[in-house]
């Protein structure tokens, strides 16, 4: 049984269908990347996996148990931990207070967690009392995965790690999450960003209008000429 | 020059008003910082409480009170005012404003139903204890004119006394909840960004909820306050409201210091302007909101208000 199944799921705004029967598994300890243009429907699937939005059709499984429509605060408690898109540290709580905000869940936070997210992202760490909005856009994206963090995540659903940082800390971010998925957390990350994706995901799905066109393996993906023409191609252009 | 000399008994009354502006402020400030919504209607939340905490008071004060006697009268006067209060808030939430939340209605429909409540509750209220509303609060018990307090000329009255140390324990009890309890954290993380609070497991619902009970609350206690003081009627929210709103806005709407601050300055503004030579007290309120309006042009978000935006 997969850690997360999600079966032809379709999600609308109002009329327009913004995913039409999206289906893809992810096995535990795995690090799986959805890929896709700008509107392909990454987001929307991944927040309707963390319960942001009700699918109108099809279910979504964790651990065997249907979730779909389940709302986010209940959800938390399975341990899925969402990093939304835009990274939403909260602007005016320090930065100790973003991350107990992640262990909200619990009665209290578990010191040592805390302790491997200040190991990880030693930054937060000479910051504990700044707040979350002061921060710089790579140390807002080390908060919000570090916040996720606290809740003990079984799944870590990450949206756009990369989204509008410098290549140095996009690398750096890469490989922290590397290192969360060996501590055992398995990662459903949503990428624009292909080669970093694919260089650290087991597999790939890639969507397109709300479909799912294109899966493999990382490196098979890495490999498929439709892939370097459409991803790989626009970013050797930039 | 006698403004002059009277100016520290001017001070103590503004400060009088100015908590209970602040604590009818500060119900506003919670809402708005929840919702992003004004609730028109928490000027009856206050009303509500006056009356509620009158019909118990009513019924402990006659006879004889030691101090302590009397201690626990006001007490029980400022819990019942804030039960009532906090029990007309949260009902006007599940009723007025949750139902429209759930189907995604316009601001402008909550602006609407928050008057229809508001002029409900002045008419069910007029309706069901206008027989009380021409009563004063009982008074013998507490002898509140009795002065406490002479300092260089400046009398301090017991109720100013009961007003101040009232709305200050309130004003301190309600930041302990906020920055010190996971309620207090989960209503901060809901104004600052609802979405990503449900991710974290908190339950917006709930919270706004929650939020109504702790504004009608403090709304309670000033309403016991102010009845005791000045009298109640079942519209005697408007003119209190209006200025609370006021002064919530003066401060920074959403901002909890802001309130505070707001009503206090109000209050003192209120009591020290009017009374110079060359204005005259019945311009009180015409004096409050030019105050207002000059904070405003020049500090359009208020006193502690920031621009309410996510940093990149």
């Amino acid at each position: 049984m997969s850690l997360l199944e999600v079966d032809d799921i379709e999600v609308r705004y109002g009329a327009i269908r913004a995913l039409k029967g999206v289906s893809f598994h992810v096995e535990e300890g795995e690090v799986v990347a959805l890929l896709g243009a700008n509107g392909a429907g990454k987001t929307t699937t991944q927040k309707t996996v963390s319960g942001m939005m009700r699918p109108s059709l099809g279910e979504i499984r964790f651990d065997g148990e249907r979730i779909d429509g389940v709302p986010a605060h209940t959800l938390i408690h399975k341990g899925i931990c969402h990093v939304p898109e835009g990274r939403r540290v909260f602007p005016r709580m320090s930065v100790l207070e973003n991350l107990e905000m992640g262990a909200f869940r619990f009665k209290t936070h578990d010191e040592a967690v805390l302790d491997r997210v200040f190991e990880l992202f030693p930054r937060l760490k000479e910051r504990v009392k700044q707040l979350g909005g002061t921060l710089s856009g790579g140390e807002q994206q080390m908060l919000a995965i570090g916040r996720a963090l606290m809740g003990k995540p079984r799944l870590l659903l990450l949206d756009e790690p990369s989204m509008g940082l410098a290549p140095l800390v996009v690398q750096q971010i890469f490989e922290i999450i590397r290192e969360i998925n060996d501590d055992g957390v398995t990662v459903l990350v949503v990428e624009q960003n292909a080669t970093q994706a694919l260089g650290l995901a087991d597999r790939g799905y890639v969507l397109e209008t709300g479909e799912v066109v294109l899966s493999g393996t990382g490196a098979e993906l890495l490999a498929d000429d439709r892939i370097r023409a459409a991803y790989l191609g626009e970013e050797i252009a930039h | 020059m006698n403004w002059l000399q009277n100016l520290p008994d001017y001070l103590v009354l503004g400060l009088t008003r100015g908590s209970m502006y602040a604590l009818v402020a500060l119900g506003y400030t919670l809402v708005y910082g929840v919702l992003q919504l004004i609730n028109f209607a928490h000027s009856e939340v206050f009303m509500a409480g006056a009356f509620g905490s009158y019909l118990v008071v009513s019924q402990l004060a006659p006879g004889e009170h030691g101090f302590l006697g009397a201690s626990m009268i006001v007490l029980a006067g400022l819990l019942t005012g804030a039960i009532v209060s906090a029990l007309i808030a949260w009902t006007l939430e599940l009723v007025a404003y949750k139902p429209l939340r759930q189907r995604g209605a316009p601001k402008l429909a909550f602006l609407i139903s928050a008057i229809g409540m508001s002029f409900f509750l002045v008419q069910l209220f007029g309706k069901l204890f206008n027989r009380f509303s021409g009563n004063p609060f009982p008074e013998n018990y507490l002898d509140k004119n009795a002065p406490v307090l002479e300092l260089g000329g400046v009398t301090v009255t017991r109720i100013q006394v009961i007003i101040i140390v009232a709305a200050l324990l309130t004003m301190i009890l309600l930041d302990r909840i906020v920055n010190g309890t996971k309620l207090g954290r989960s209503i901060r993380a809901v104004a600052e960004d609802a979405p990503t609070a449900a991710l974290m497991g908190i339950n917006i619902d709930r919270t706004i909820s929650r939020t109504f009970l702790i504004g009608g609350a403090l709304a309670g206690v000033a309403g016991f306050l102010f009845g005791q003081a000045f009298g109640f009627g079942n519209t005697m929210g408007f003119d209190q409201g209006v200025k609370a709103f006021a002064a919530a806005v003066l401060g920074g709407i959403g901002n909890l210091r802001g309130a505070m601050m707001g009503g206090l300055l109000l209050g003192i503004v209120e009591a020290i302007v009017p009374p110079l030579p060359f204005i005259g007290i019945e311009w009180t309120d015409v004096v409050a909101f030019v105050v207002l309006v000059a904070i405003l042009v020049f500090r359009p978000t208020g006193l502690l208000g920031e621009k309410l935006g996510r940093a990149a």
